[in-house]
C-alpha cells in the first residue's frame, strides 16, 4: 500500500529523517516505534502532506504523494489522527465526524447554497455514515453534543472515528492511546482490531510497547531519524540494536 | 411511540431552521402593514441591506476565522458600480447590478489570492490598505464619481411596470434579496462545504489533512462576500438615489465588523441581530449622539471581553453544553 | 536648478514625515515585541499628543516646552490606564478577539476625544516659530527642523534605554522569550503595561511633533496612525531598526509621488505599496 524510498528531511542543519525506507502492507497493521525525537511524527506528518521531506519517495500504491500538497493526499484516500488531537471544538460530535467525509461532500459553494435535491440526499448519506462510524466507536449517546464537552478519551476515540469514516486505504494512527488509562488503552485495542478485520491498511505510531505488540503485523523501529530495524514484533523486540536504542536513553538519563 | 404532541415537537425541532426562516418571511410581509411610519421602514430596510454586508462578512471573519477591515470597499463598488453604471452610463439597472456584482468577485480574486496567503494583523492591514485606496479614488477622482459631495440623481430599480420608489416598495426589494442571501448562507453552512470552513476556521492543519484545500476555500468565501457586499451595495445605491464616500470609509467597514461581532462570530442568525442592534442604536440613545462612538466601542470590548464568541453564539452554546451536561448526568 | 531645488524639497518633506512615522512604527513594534498584539489604539496617542498639547498651551497657558513634556506625560498615562482597564481584563489568546478589542477601545478613545475637545478642527502653533528657512534654495519650516532634531533624540533615548536600564533589559528579554523572563524574575506584568506606555509616549511625541503642521481633530491620528503600521510593515514588523527605515522611506516614497505624480493620490501610493509589500515580501525589509 505505502513505500517509502530513502526518504530524507532536514529542519535547517539538523537531520530529521535519513534514508528512511520500508513497506506498509495492504490490510496490515505496521506499527512505527522509537525512542523520543527518534522522527515518527516527523514522518508522518511526511506522509500525511503537512510537512515536506526533502529528499526521497512516498508512493501510495506506486502513486509518487511526497510533493502533495495535504488535501490531495486525503483526497486519494490517506486519513490520520493526531498526537496532541485536532478536534473542532466548537462543532458537535456528529459534525466532527461529518469533517472526516470532506472528501466524499460536495465542495461547490453554489450547489451547497441553492441546497438542490442531489445534495439533500447526498447530506443523507454522509450523516448515516456518520452516526455508523459513531456507533462502531461507541459515542452515538453524545453525537449532538458540543466536541468541547467530551472527555479525553471520548475525543481520542471521536478522532478515529473521524478518520474511518470515510473508508480511507491507509489510516495513519498517531499515538492514538497517548494520555489514556489501561482500561481505554484496551478499548482503542478492540477498536483498532475491528477495523483490521474490516480490511483497513494502518500505520501505528506509538510508545506504548504492549500495544504494539498486541496489534501490529510488523514493527519499524526509527532512531535519530534512521530506521535501524524492521520485522514481526517478536524479532524486533528482541534486536540488541531496538534494546540500545532504548536502554541506551534510559541510561543517559539515569 | 410518541405522542402526537411529541411527535409535532419533534418534527419542529428537526425542522427548526426551515420553520424560523418561514416564519420570519411571514413576519417581513405583514411588517409594512404594521409599521406604517416611513422613517421607521426606512430605518428596517437599511438593516437588510447592511445585513447582506455582514452576512457575507460573517462567513468570512466567523466561519472561515480570517480578517477583513475593508469590507465597505466591497459595498463601495456595487453602490458606485450602480450608480456611474445606470446613470453616467445610462444602461439598464439589473444587467449593471449583476455586472458590478461580477466586477467585486474579480477584484475580490485579484486582492484575495496574494492577500489571503497573509494572516492576522497582516492581513487586517491588506484589507484596511484596498479600502483607503478605494475611498481616496472616490473622493479625488471627482469627474466619474462626483468626488466628496457624492452622486445624485440614481434611478430607481423596477421590475416591469412596478418601480420600487417608496420606503414600502424598497422594504419588499431588499428583505427579498436579504432573505434568499440568508438562507443561502443557512445552507452553506449546514453543508460539507461549509463544515470545510467551519474546520478550517479551528485548525488549518487539521482541515488540510481531511481534504479541505485551504487555499480555494479562503478565496471562495472571500469572493462570497465580496459579491454579497456588492449586491447590497448596489441596493443600497437605488434606495437612496444618491451616494456618498463617506458611507464607504474604514470606519464603517469598522462598524461591519462591530455587527459581525455582537451577533456572534460564525452565527448566521445572530448576524441579523447584531446588525439590527447597531444599526438601530443611534436612534435609540438619540439624546447622546456625542456618545454614539463610546457606546459602539464600549459594545466592542465589552462583548470581546466577556462573550467573545458574541452574543447568539454565546447564549447558544452555553445552553447547548448545559443540556448536554444535564443529559449526561441523567444518563 | 529650480528641479533640484525640488526635488531637495521633496526630500525634505519626506524626510520629516518619515520621522513622524517612523515614532508611530516603533510604537507599534514596542508593543508588539513584548505583548505579541497590534494595538490599534496607537492612533489615539498621536491624536491625543496633540489635544494634551493644545489644552498645555490654552487652557492652562504652560510655556511651550512645558506644555510639549505635559503632553507626552499626560498621553503615557492614559496608555497605562489603557493597558491596565482595557488590554488586560481580556483573557483570550485568539488573535482576532485581540485584534477587535484594540479597534473597540480605539473607537472609545476617539469618543472621549470628541466629547471633550469636541469635533471641530483646531490650531497648534508651531514650537519654533512660523519664519521659514532657507537651505540651499528650499524652503524649510522651522517645525520640521524641530522634528528631526526631536525625533533624532528619541531614538538615541530608546537605543540608550534598551541597552542601558534594566527596565529595557527586561523589556528585550519579554520579547525573546515570555516564560523564561518569568522564570528568571522579570515581572512580566510590568514590563508589558510600561512598553504599553512607552508606545504612548512615542505616539504622544509624534502627535505633538506633527499637528502645527497638520490640523488637530479627534480622528487625526487615524490616518497617520496606519501609514506608521504600514511603515512598521514595510521595515519589517517587530523590528527597530525596520521601522525608522520604513518610516522614512514610506514618507519618501509618499513625498515624491506627491511631487511627480500627484498631490491627490499619494495615499493610494502610499496604501498601494504597502499592498505590494504585502502580496510580494510580507518580511519587509529588515523582517525576521
Amino acid at each position: 500500500m505505502l513505500e517509502l524510498h530513502h526518504v530524507c528531511k532536514w529542519f535547517g542543519g539538523l537531520p530529521a529523517l535519513q534514508d528512511v525506507s520500508f513497506t506498509v502492507e495492504t490490510g496490515r497493521i505496521t506499527a512505527l516505534i522509537g525512542p523520543n525525537g527518534a522522527g515518527k511524527s516527523t514522518l508522518i506528518n511526511c506522509i500525511s502532506g503537512v510537512d515536506k521531506a526533502q529528499e526521497g519517495r512516498i508512493l501510495l500504491e506506486q502513486e509518487a504523494i511526497e510533493k502533495l500538497p495535504a488535501h490531495r493526499i486525503a483526497a486519494l484516500g490517506v486519513a490520520r489522527t493526531f498526537q496532541n488531537l485536532k478536534v473542532f471544538a466548537r462543532l458537535s460530535v456528529l459534525d466532527n465526524v461529518l469533517t472526516g467525509l470532506t472528501v466524499a461532500a460536495e465542495s461547490s459553494f453554489t450547489v451547497s447554497m441553492l441546497r438542490l435535491p442531489a445534495l439533500r440526499h447526498q447530506e443523507r448519506q454522509l450523516r448515516l455514515r456518520a452516526l455508523e462510524a459513531l456507533d462502531h466507536f461507541n459515542l452515538s449517546a453524545k453525537a449532538n453534543w458540543p466536541a468541547s464537552a467530551l472527555s479525553y478519551g471520548d475525543k481520542k476515540r471521536m478522532e478515529m472515528a473521524r478518520a474511518f469514516v470515510g473508508s480511507p486505504r491507509l489510516v495513519l494512527l498517531d499515538e492514538p492511546v497517548a494520555g489514556l488509562n489501561s482500561a481505554e488503552t484496551a478499548r482503542i485495542a478492540r477498536h483498532i482490531r475491528q477495523q483490521r478485520r474490516s480490511g483497513h491498511t494502518m500505520l501505528l505510531v506509538e510508545h506504548d510497547m504492549e500495544l504494539v505488540m498486541d496489534v501490529a503485523d510488523h514493527v519499524v523501529v526509527l532512531d535519530s531519524g534512521r530506521c535501524i530495524a524492521s520485522g514481526p514484533p517478536d524479532t524486533v523486540r528482541r534486536n540488541p540494536l531496538v534494546l540500545e536504542a532504548y536502554l541506551g536513553r534510559m541510561e543517559a538519563t539515569a | 411511540m410518541m405522542t402526537s404532541r411529541e411527535n409535532l415537537f419533534y418534527f419542529c425541532y428537526l425542522h427548526r431552521t426551515g420553520l424560523t426562516v418561514i416564519g420570519l418571511c411571514l413576519l417581513l410581509i405583514g411588517w409594512p402593514l404594521v409599521e406604517t411610519n416611513p422613517y421607521n421602514l426606512g430605518l428596517t430596510n437599511l438593516i437588510a441591506i447592511f445585513a447582506m454586508v455582514v452576512l457575507g462578512l460573517n462567513l468570512f471573519i466567523g466561519y472561515t476565522g480570517q480578517i477583513s477591515l475593508g469590507h465597505a470597499a466591497f459595498f463601495a463598488l456595487g453602490a458606485y458600480g450602480s450608480a456611474i453604471g445606470t446613470t453616467t452610463l445610462g444602461w439598464p439597472a439589473w444587467p449593471v447590478m449583476a455586472l458590478a456584482a461580477i466586477g467585486s468577485a474579480a477584484i475580490a480574486l485579484a486582492v484575495g489570492l496574494p492577500a489571503l496567503k497573509l494572516s492576522g494583523h497582516y492581513l487586517a492591514m491588506a484589507t484596511l490598505g484596498f479600502n483607503i485606496v478605494v475611498y481616496t479614488i472616490l473622493i479625488q477622482w471627482d469627474t466619474v464619481t462626483g468626488g466628496p459631495s457624492g452622486f445624485a440623481g440614481i434611478p430607481y430599480l423596477a421590475v416591469g411596470a412596478l418601480v420600487f420608489d417608496n420606503e414600502i416598495h424598497f422594504h419588499y426589494l431588499v428583505w427579498t434579496f436579504a432573505m434568499l442571501a440568508l438562507l443561502s448562507s443557512l445552507n452553506l453552512v449546514r453543508s460539507g462545504a461549509g463544515r470545510g470552513l467551519a474546520a478550517l476556521a479551528e485548525d488549518e492543519t487539521a482541515a488540510a489533512a481531511l481534504g479541505v484545500d485551504i487555499r480555494s476555500a479562503k478565496v471562495k468565501v472571500f469572493i462570497l462576500s465580496a459579491v454579497l457586499a456588492s449586491i447590497g451595495g448596489s441596493l443600497f445605491a437605488h434606495c437612496y438615489a444618491f451616494v456618498s464616500p463617506d458611507s464607504f470609509s474604514i470606519f464603517v467597514s469598522v462598524d461591519f465588523v462591530i455587527m459581525v461581532v455582537v451577533g456572534g462570530m460564525g452565527s448566521i442568525w445572530g448576524t441579523l441581530f447584531g446588525t439590527a442592534l447597531i444599526t438601530l442604536l443611534p436612534e435609540w440613545i438619540e439624546a447622546l449622539d456625542a456618545y454614539k462612538d463610546i457606546v459602539h466601542g464600549l459594545i466592542l470590548v465589552l462583548i470581546l471581553i466577556f462573550l467573545p464568541q458574541g452574543l447568539v453564539t454565546g447564549i447558544t452554546d452555553t445552553v447547548r453544553t448545559r443540556i448536554a451536561l444535564r443529559r449526561s448526568r441523567h444518563a | 536648478m529650480a528641479d533640484f531645488q525640488d526635488l531637495l524639497q521633496f526630500l525634505f518633506a519626506g524626510i520629516t514625515s518619515g520621522a513622524i512615522y517612523a515614532l508611530i512604527a516603533l510604537g507599534f513594534s514596542v508593543v508588539h515585541n513584548t505583548m505579541g498584539i497590534v494595538n490599534f489604539t496607537q492612533v489615539d496617542f498621536v491624536s491625543l499628543g496633540g489635544m494634551f498639547m493644545f489644552s498645555g498651551l490654552f487652557w492652562i497657558g504652560l510655556p511651550v516646552v512645558a506644555a510639549l513634556v505635559c503632553a507626552v506625560a499626560a498621553v503615557t498615562a492614559v496608555g497605562m490606564a489603557v493597558e491596565r482597564f482595557g488590554v488586560r481584563p481580556s483573557r483570550s489568546q485568539n488573535h482576532l478577539v485581540l485584534i477587535f478589542l484594540t479597534i473597540g477601545l480605539s473607537i472609545i478613545l476617539r469618543g472621549i476625544m470628541k466629547l471633550v475637545w469636541g469635533k471641530n478642527r483646531m490650531a497648534v502653533p508651531p514650537l519654533a516659530g512660523e519664519e521659514p528657512l532657507h537651505l540651499a534654495g528650499a524652503t524649510i519650516l522651522p517645525q520640521a527642523v524641530v522634528i528631526l532634531v526631536m525625533t533624532a533624540l528619541a531614538i538615541g533615548l530608546l537605543v540608550l534605554f534598551f541597552r542601558g536600564t534594566r527596565m529595557g533589559l527586561a523589556m528585550r528579554a519579554v520579547a525573546s522569550n515570555q516564560t523564561a523572563a518569568a522564570v528568571v524574575g522579570i515581572s512580566v506584568g510590568r514590563v508589558k503595561a510600561a512598553s504599553f506606555a512607552l508606545a504612548a509616549g512615542l505616539g504622544g511625541l509624534a502627535g505633538v511633533l506633527v499637528t502645527p503642521i497638520t490640523t488637530l481633530s479627534y480622528d487625526v491620528g487615524v490616518l497617520l496612525g496606519l501609514k506608521g503600521f504600514a511603515a512598521a510593515i514595510l521595515g519589517g514588523f517587530g523590528s527597530f531598526p525596520g521601522a525608522v527605515l520604513g518610516g522614512i522611506g514610506l514618507g519618501l516614497l509618499e513625498s515624491l509621488s506627491a511631487g511627480y505624480w500627484s498631490s491627490a493620490y499619494k495615499d493610494v501610493a502610499a496604501f498601494v505599496v504597502l499592498l505590494l509589500v504585502l502580496f510580494i515580501r510580507p518580511k519587509g525589509l529588515l523582517g525576521k
